[in-house]
């Protein structure tokens, strides 16, 4: 199946990466590639075959509703690339 | 309104998000209950979508959603599954959001509603599970003058429930009325404070307009950002008739985004929505799937309290008013204060009920609205106001004694009785006991005297009220009455 340039352009929007011509010339066919290998898996005849939600023969997996401790505001920070007054800082979020 | 009812039907969908109060949130075990703490302190490895984190169902969300579906008349999905929605948002520590794409957890139910003494069913398409995501503010930099935005992780994994309705309301006073009947339901069963102004309670509206009398449904437009019930009313109202306009003037509604600017009572393009299916919904690997018996399901609906609905339907069987029915139902507690006061009470049924919706709709009411209280608040119990209530009606008391006692009471918390006996405040219903201030009450008001005499009848209501200010409004008015009458004759 042969994806079209636009087509990864917008997959590569999506995801947040940004790409280079060349870029877009070699994932489009690797990418078409992957897809070819999808339309193997399609050709198969799934008549009457339930779909799988999971892959594991496990269902209702809960815990009850009790609160553990959380991390300490110091410790939610230490990652962050930037904080201030006790949040996360970045950079303005366009609407 | 009229002329666009006349040519156009307006055709209305809401989406409705509304915070579940479990203890903890939905995939981990921080605290849900992050009000007033200080910003990234209930958050931990998993609601802050650390790489490698594992989220495990929180049993209480199911069972509380699942009331929910029950209350609203769906159908409980004896198989259903997580999804992952992808978007790239600074509000998403994952960068998905768990939520649930094709089986949700209820489906296909209903909500009656009642607008101008019309009754009628607001289809529920569907009632599924997902997280909320954490918070942002928008600030700018007092150097550079550059916005840039904060983000508290707080809220992100608590439980949220979105509640879709069909696309079957047609008037904004209609969409109100859905939304307090649906608040009152989550509030009546317990699940949700439901309160709109705190953002636990969200509301999303889709609306389009189509030809009278036409099938197919016009384009829709969503509009977001309204804060109040009466802002999601003014917005459809906006909005029918903005897109009326443009449809008299032949142009094409564009399916897009509005928001609600309430200062400026209209809305505004926010962005166009292309590309619906961009979330690239998957099922959630990370979850197995959940199998909901009908034995799980009719285990929830045993839990379930008596609904408003059902409840105002028993108050109206006991010869209550509709506009008792519905005020005695507005909230549990006040429906459960007027019931205790009622069985207090141990009158005939019907009686007890009249006389407690009385009080609790009359003297209560009032003390309530004059302190801006609600019922939990209210200092008597059930019983100390029925006992007020009965020496009332057994004439222990005159009305208006009752109500000073009743005044005292929610004072000093003593019992009806208690301040009769202390005060001495029963009411004198012995024609001996009153016929001495009767006889003063005329020789001190000749002149109310010759008016009666002189045919005007009202002069005697004078005459009583001066009996009542001797007696400290204990006499009863109509022995008095009587007295008068009967003396005023004699001495003719
Ligand atoms: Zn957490």
């Amino acid at each position: 199946m042969a994806l079209t340039s636009a087509e990864v352009l917008h997959i590569a929007r999506l995801a947040r990466i940004a790409l280079r011509d060349a870029d877009v010339e070699r994932f489009t066919a690797q990418l078409s590639g992957i897809l070819d290998h999808f339309a193997a898996l399609a050709a198969v005849d799934t008549e009457g075959v339930e779909p799988t939600a999971h892959p594991l023969p496990l269902s209702n997996v809960m815990r009850d509703d009790l609160v553990a401790p959380s991390l300490s505001q110091a410790e939610a920070l230490a990652n962050a690339p930037q904080a201030e007054d006790g949040y996360i800082r970045v950079r303005a979020v366009l609407e | 309104m009229t002329a666009i009812a006349t040519k156009y039907e307006t055709v209305i969908g809401l989406e409705v998000h509304c915070q579940l109060i479990t203890r903890s949130k939905m995939f981990c075990s921080c605290s849900a209950d992050y009000s007033g703490a200080e910003p990234n302190t209930h958050v931990c490895p998993v609601c802050l979508g650390m790489p490698g984190v594992l989220p495990v169902i929180n049993e209480r969300a199911i069972e509380y959603i699942t009331m929910t579906g029950l209350a609203l008349n769906c159908e409980i999905s004896e198989f259903s599954k997580f999804d992952r929605k992808n978007y790239p948002y600074p509000d998403l520590m994952k960068g998905y959001q768990i939520s649930q794409y094709d089986l949700p957890v209820c489906h296909d139910g209903w909500l009656e509603i009642e607008v101008d003494d019309e009754r009628r069913r607001i289809g529920i398409e569907r009632v599924h599970m997902e997280e909320d995501t954490a918070r942002l503010l928008h600030r700018t930099d007092a150097v550079t003058g550059e916005g840039y935005s904060l983000i508290d992780v707080n809220r992100s994994g608590t439980p949220l429930m979105e509640i879709v309705s069909r696309p079957d309301m047609r008037t904004p006073a209609e969409a109100r009325e859905y939304l307090v009947r649906l608040r009152q339901i989550l509030r009546y069963i317990g699940v949700s404070d439901a309160n709109m102004e705190e953002g636990n309670f969200r509301c999303d509206a889709n609306i389009s307009l189509r030809p009278v009398g036409a099938e197919r449904l016009g384009t829709k437009v969503e509009i977001k950002n309204m804060n109040s019930f009466r802002a999601v009313h003014d917005a459809i109202a906006f909005e029918e008739i903005r897109q009326a306009r443009m449809l008299d003037a032949g142009e094409r509604i564009v399916q897009e985004t509005r928001g609600w600017v309430d200062e400026r009572g209209e809305t505004v393009s926010q962005r166009t929505k292309e590309e619906a299916n961009d979330y690239r919904y998957f099922p959630e690997p990370d979850l197995p799937p959940l199998k909901l018996s009908r034995a799980f399901a009719e285990a929830v609906r045993a839990k379930l309290p008596e609904l408003p609905a059902a409840k105002k339907e028993r108050f109206l069987a006991l010869r209550l008013s509709e506009h008792e029915a519905t005020a005695l139902t507005e909230d549990r507690e006040r429906a459960a204060y007027f019931e205790g006061v009622s069985a207090a009470l141990g009158l005939e049924p019907q009686r007890s009920a009249k006389l407690a919706a009385n009080w609790v709709l009359g003297e209560v009411a009032r003390w309530l609205n004059a302190g801006q209280k609600e019922i939990v608040d209210f200092p008597l119990g059930p019983e100390q106001l029925a006992g007020l209530a009965r020496l009332v009606e057994d004439g222990k008391v005159t009305p208006n004694v009752g109500k000073d006692v009743f005044e005292k009471m929610v004072t000093n918390g003593m019992d009806a009785a208690a301040i009769v006996e202390a005060e001495g405040l029963a009411q004198i219903s012995g024609e001996d006991d009153l016929v001495e201030a009767v006889r003063r009450a005329i020789a001190a008001n000749q002149k109310a005297v010759d008016d009666y005499r002189a045919g005007k009848d009202a002069s005697i209501k004078f005459l009583v009220g001066q009996v009542m200010r001797e007696t400290r409004g204990r006499a009863n008015a109509q022995v008095v009455q009587g007295l008068l009458e009967r003396e005023l004759q004699e001495n003719d």
